[in-house]
């Protein structure tokens, strides 16, 4: 075989796919994103015809010429594709680049390339959106390899992206490394009886196979936090207990991971099946199996766990039955949304090894590096200075990587054997056993008098967290915080609890539990705006909280929360103005209905309690800088913000700043890359620390300089978007299609135009997926969708372009007057939809995702169209 | 992915090499085989070395060799039907990049639901040749060949050599409708219509042929609707009616 021009001696094992050797012979920049042939992030050229290497038998490229995205430029000499991808800024995390380019590269000048959309089928991109890796299709420039604050400056990992020379987590040799494979449940509830590991540590190469005797006694939560008490510490490393099908059983190491693969296969493991609960409801109900019945409420931080209950709160202000009785219009419903993955394009992965010096280090796919080496170290008795956490350039996060999910089994394994260990979940793990989106049952009940004005918000929330409670403490309060926070309202009530069930856990995503919630409420406001006769956008100005006012959920105000820099009322117009527009579009056909929707959405800018980053800047003699940060680049631009803000302080080209981040050795401490901190925070950090050493350089003080820059996160802002869409359902077949999508980002001052426009354009495009389409279907806890073929990821096809505006204003809090803005555009897009839906059919949607299957149900139990737009409907829950 | 409990590989180069060892399997495109673990496999036999023809011209039949990928199989001599083939080939989810490897043998005998392939052989009343391990060849409709989700009448040891579809079906009216939950996804429905037969694939378990003539009573005595993640089985007996109305009409205009 012929790779990128040069012979490859090495022979290919019978059942190898050509991904494996290529990656094995040191062409690492071929991606394993789905290992099946669905996500195309693979692919490569076999002499001149594009395939998924996943796919292709290895054996079958011998004597041919292989092309991988390496092969087709560098970053001195780019092919056109690359170049392309460049400049439009076609790619976010990264992950998938290598596989558009070479198919663009492959499909340039054919009849295939006129068609992106056939063209580009079989490639995911979780993070764009699609619209700017059609840009670079399409030759569109949109950034600037150079510039300041507010322009549109490339990612100083460009180059290396689109060339595939970039590294991710384990873009290393395979070299002297022992390979991880997980033993996992078969059940969903059960006691481990008896493990016999005599067969697998038979079968030659096999090293180790650590079972529940041989990991520390130590409770602790894969969910990590500024503050570990924030999660319940229910969570072994390897338990005698299964709760979930799919939780770890067993890790077997050995030399090959081929060999650990057949050698999974042979540990026994002998079980006593124990009665299972999947439903929430039935979960806190009397009588039901208990997840967690034998651990202590105040060891663990576990609610009830004689009941199930992970946390609860039930609390009121005002008098939401006053409320109630005193308005002129009222309504109420119950929602539901589903199971929802990440699908960052890498999956989770380690390797971990001991350094010259006896020290751990753990190279991993994390968003919070810092978080990871504390936990590690609490639990496996270590003090946090024997342990380093290193980040690569993260392959996507979504919060997905907020957890600690692979790296303690690896530092198990590497303090027994000694030798280098690596751990790579497959995409089937990822989708049938790591944590997804919490699932959620949430009622309104919502009254107004006949202005228009709010008089009761309440609210109850049941979320199933799954097996475990990481994330479940967080996401419930998160979700009913800036969710009910939004409207001034003077008697609201909180009704929540977060239960155990045997299913997969749930954990951080997008969003953090807003998107739940606010789909009920944004919902059940448009439905009360019906029956007022009032347009949703303008309810929704008579009641959203402006400046000045208290921020309340269901109890005192928030004190660490200031409204800095106030742009809802901007977004909201913008989007009006926007639908009234209009693209008028109109209805593909008849048998099609057209309706429009709206909804707003806010989010605090830090997660509370404290978000600390330090940072360091230096400048060299050379003129150059170089930065020391602990935030991860997973693809929400952090890098080429933390570059500008140095760029900008000390009057340097970006091109001069050198970044080193997301390692425990870079600084003193970061708590990471969630809670979309890594420009309000981190960023912080950085500016600080960039002005520090502007002001010594003016001051006379001789190169190089280095000064530190430190952020608490200890006052927040508020950050809000809009959502508009204007859909047409064909009421025969369910088929939904977007006539116009718009949303306005109130971001505080605009860093960096074309990558906050990125942002709301990925963020958008989850939300689209969420609603319309992705859903982790299970049954008696069983993940059936475990492939990328039948969960579905929205495809290029799949996402329409989204105008995005921005909101002009200023962030006293953050750097240059920004505001976060990443988990935000996911979260109003749901309820914009069904909304619109809605509007269409004139009845309402309760459940996500909105397929076309139920849409076309939801259409038969309604005879006609409405006749109206605001029209009241009989079909709806009224009182 | 790798498989990792496969240990040997070897070429089939004539029919005799196709007699299958304890664990072995055949291999055409492999874009299925390589796309799910398969624990019991622990040999593969390349039948891609056979050198079969992509597609022959008989008599009476034009011969689709089971190694034909989906990429060759639209350079056939169909005719008035290559549009037809273009869209079949176009309802795969696999993109196609995938349909330079992947084989129309494979994707029959795969019996899935929702094989392109199925559909089309299907509804142009094509018929399968198979070798079996006796050295016998042995015919059947591929709408017979395919009997559920996932199962074939194949038998162990037997191989699929070809599929041929009919002259008369290659000069008949022909239409094709599909529906999916998302735009270019795993098809929900298919519906081809040829001559004076509607053939349903994709929203029933196999392949499910209905006469122009009688087409109401023919969907109203479906039996096997499928039902997964890509599509609720109720949902895609309505959209079916709905295509099958379409295609029907479109056969006799």
């Amino acid at each position: 075989m012929r790779v990128n021009g040069a012979d490859v001696e090495a022979t290919p094992e019978p059942g190898q796919c050509l991904r494996t050797f290529l990656r094995g012979t040191g062409h690492l920049d071929v991606k394993k994103g789905c290992d099946s042939g669905d996500c195309g992030a693979c692919t490569v050229l076999v002499d001149g015809a594009p395939v998924h290497s996943c796919l292709y038998p290895a054996a079958r490229g011998t004597g041919r010429e292989v092309t991988t995205v390496a092969g087709l430029g560098t970053p001195d000499d780019l092919h056109p594709v690359q170049e392309a991808f460049v400049d439009a800024a076609g790619f976010q995390c990264g992950f998938c680049t290598a596989g558009y380019v070479v198919t663009a590269a492959a499909a340039a000048g054919t009849e295939i390339a006129a068609d992106p959309e056939r063209c580009f089928k079989g490639n995911l991109c979780r993070c764009t959106g699609y619209r700017s890796i059609k840009d670079a299709l399409a030759g569109h420039g949109n950034t600037k390899a150079e510039g300041g604050i507010g322009e549109p400056v490339r990612a100083p990992a460009a180059l290396r992206v689109v060339t595939g020379r970039e590294p991710y987590t384990l873009d290393q040799p395979d070299i002297g490394v022992l390979h991880m494979k997980l033993v996992r449940s078969p059940h969903a509830h059960a006691r481990i009886t008896a493990i016999d590991a005599s067969r697998a540590l038979a079968l030659p190469g096999v090293r180790a196979v650590l079972t529940h005797h041989d990991v520390p006694d130590v409770l602790y939560s894969t969910a990590r936090h500024d503050d570990r008490r924030d999660d319940p510490d229910d969570t072994r490393m390897l338990d005698d207990v299964v709760r979930h099908r799919g939780q770890r059983v067993a890790a077997v190491v050995a030399e090959t991971l081929a060999i650990a693969e057949r050698a999974a296969a042979l540990v026994d493991v002998t079980y006593d099946v124990l009665p299972a609960v999947f439903d929430p409801e039935a979960a806190r109900a009397a009588g039901a199996p208990l997840l967690h019945g034998d651990k202590s409420p105040e060891v663990s931080r576990i609610g009830e766990p004689g009941r199930n209950v992970v946390a609860a709160s039930h609390r009121e202000v005002g008098d939401v039955a006053a409320g109630l009785a005193a308005a002129a219009a009222t309504y109420a419903g119950t929602w539901t949304t589903a199971r929802v993955t990440h699908a960052a394009l890498e999956t989770h992965g380690a390797r971990g090894w001991l350094d010259e010096a006896g020290r751990l280090v753990l190279r991993t796919s994390t968003q919070v590096p810092f978080l990871v080496r504390d936990e590690l170290a609490h639990v496996l008795g270590l003090e946090p200075d024997r342990v380093r956490v290193l980040a690569a350039r993260v392959g996507g996060g979504f919060g997905g990587k907020q957890e600690m999910l692979v790296e303690d089994v690896v530092a198990l394994a590497v303090l027994r054997l000694g030798e280098p260990v690596q751990l790579e979940l497959t995409r089937e793990e990822q989708l049938s056993a790591t944590p997804c989106r919490h699932p959620m049952r949430v009622s309104v009940e919502v009254g107004a008098d006949a202005d228009g004005v709010l008089t009761a918000l309440a609210v109850d929330v049941l979320s199933d967290t799954g097996a475990y409670g990481n994330h479940a403490v967080g996401v419930l309060f998160h979700g009913c915080s800036e969710s009910v926070a939004l409207y001034r309202c003077a008697s609201k009530r909180v009704d929540a609890e977060v239960v155990y069930t045997n299913n997969v856990p749930s954990g951080a995503f997008r969003g953090y539990g807003l998107g739940q919630v606010i789909f009920a409420i944004e919902s059940a406001l448009d439905e009360l705006a019906r029956r007022l006769g009032i347009p949703p956008v303008e309810l929704r100005r008579r009641n959203v909280v402006r400046p000045g006012d208290d921020l309340v959920v269901d109890g005192p105000p928030h004190t660490d929360l200031a409204l800095s820099g106030y742009g809802l009322d901007q977004c909201l117009d913008l989007v009006e103005s926007a639908l009234a527009r209009g693209d008028r579009t109109p209805p593909p056909g008849p048998g099609w209905s057209v309706g429009e929707g709206v909804a707003a959405s806010m989010i605090a800018t830090i997660p509370p309690r404290g978000h600390h980053a330090e940072a360091s800047v230096t400048l060299e003699p050379d003129g150059t800088a170089t930065i020391g940060v602990g935030s991860a680049e997973f693809g929400n631009g952090s890098a080429t913000v933390h570059v500008q803000l140095v760029a900008e302080a000390l009057g340097i080209a970006p091109s001069a700043v050198r970044l080193r981040s997301s390692d425990t050795d870079a600084t003193g401490y970061d708590t990471g890359a969630y809670g979309s901190t890594g420009s309000v925070v981190a960023g912080g950090a950085v500016a600080e620390a960039a002005a520090a050493v502007a002001a010594a350089r003016a001051a006379g003080e001789p190169l190089p300089i280095t000064r530190a820059g430190r952020r608490d996160g200890s006052q927040r802002s508020l950050a809000f978007n809009v959502h508009g869409v204007r859909v047409a359902v064909d009421r025969d077949t369910g088929e939904l299609r977007v006539l116009q999508s718009v949303q306005a980002a109130d971001a505080g001052r605009v860093l960096n135009p074309e990558q906050l426009r990125g942002q709301v354009e990925g963020g958008v495009a989850q939300g689209y997926g969420s609603a319309l389409l992705e859903e982790l279907v299970v049954r008696e806890g069983e993940v059936l969708t475990r492939t990328f073929r039948h969960y579905r990821v929205p495809q290029m096809a799949d996402v329409p372009e989204t105008e995005v505006l921005f909101a002009d204003t200023h962030c006293e809090l953050g750097p240059h007057g920004a505001k976060s803005m990443s988990e935000a555009p996911y979260n109003p897009v749901a309820p914009a939809l069904a909304n619109a839906v809605r509007d269409a059919l004139g009845v309402r949607p309760h459940a996500l995702p909105m397929t076309r299957d139920r849409l076309w149900r939801l259409a038969t139990t309604v005879s006609a169209p409405p006749a109206t737009a605001h029209d009241a409907h009989p079909t709806e829950e009224t009182r | 992915m790798d498989l990792s409990s496969v240990t040997s590989l070897r070429a089939a180069r004539s029919r005799a090499d196709l007699t299958l060892g304890p664990g072995e399997t055949v291999l055409a495109g492999g874009t299925w085989l390589f796309s799910e673990p398969q624990p019991t496999v622990t040999g593969l036999v390349d039948l891609t070395a056979l050198g079969w023809p992509a597609w022959e011209e008989l008599p009476d039949a034009l011969r689709i060799g089971a190694t034909c990928t989906i990429e060759q199989v639209q350079q056939a001599p169909w005719g008035p039907l290559t549009g037809l083939v273009r869209e079949a080939a176009d309802s795969f989810l696999m993109s196609w990049k995938v349909q330079h490897v992947a084989t129309v043998g494979g994707n029959l005998c795969l019996g899935l639901p929702a094989g392109a392939m199925i559909s089309l052989t299907a509804a142009l009343g094509a018929s399968v040749e198979i070798w079996t391990p006796a050295g016998e060849v042995r015919h059947e409709p591929v709408a017979g060949f395919v009997t559920g989700d996932g199962r074939t009448t194949l038998r162990p040891g037997e191989v699929l050599r070809a599929v041929d579809v009919p002259r008369a079906a290659l000069a008949a009216p022909a239409a094709f409708r599909r529906t999916s939950l998302a735009r270019l996804g795993r098809a929900g429905a298919v519906v081809i219509g040829s001559g004076s037969t509607v053939t349903v694939t994709a929203s029933t378990s196999r392949p499910v042929a209905l006469s122009v003539d009688d087409l109401e009573a023919g969907l109203a005595a479906i039996d096997c609707w499928f039902d997964d993640p890509h599509g609720a089985p109720d949902w895609r007996a309505h959209v079916t009616g709905l295509l099958a109305r379409e295609v029907a009409a479109e056969l006799v205009a």
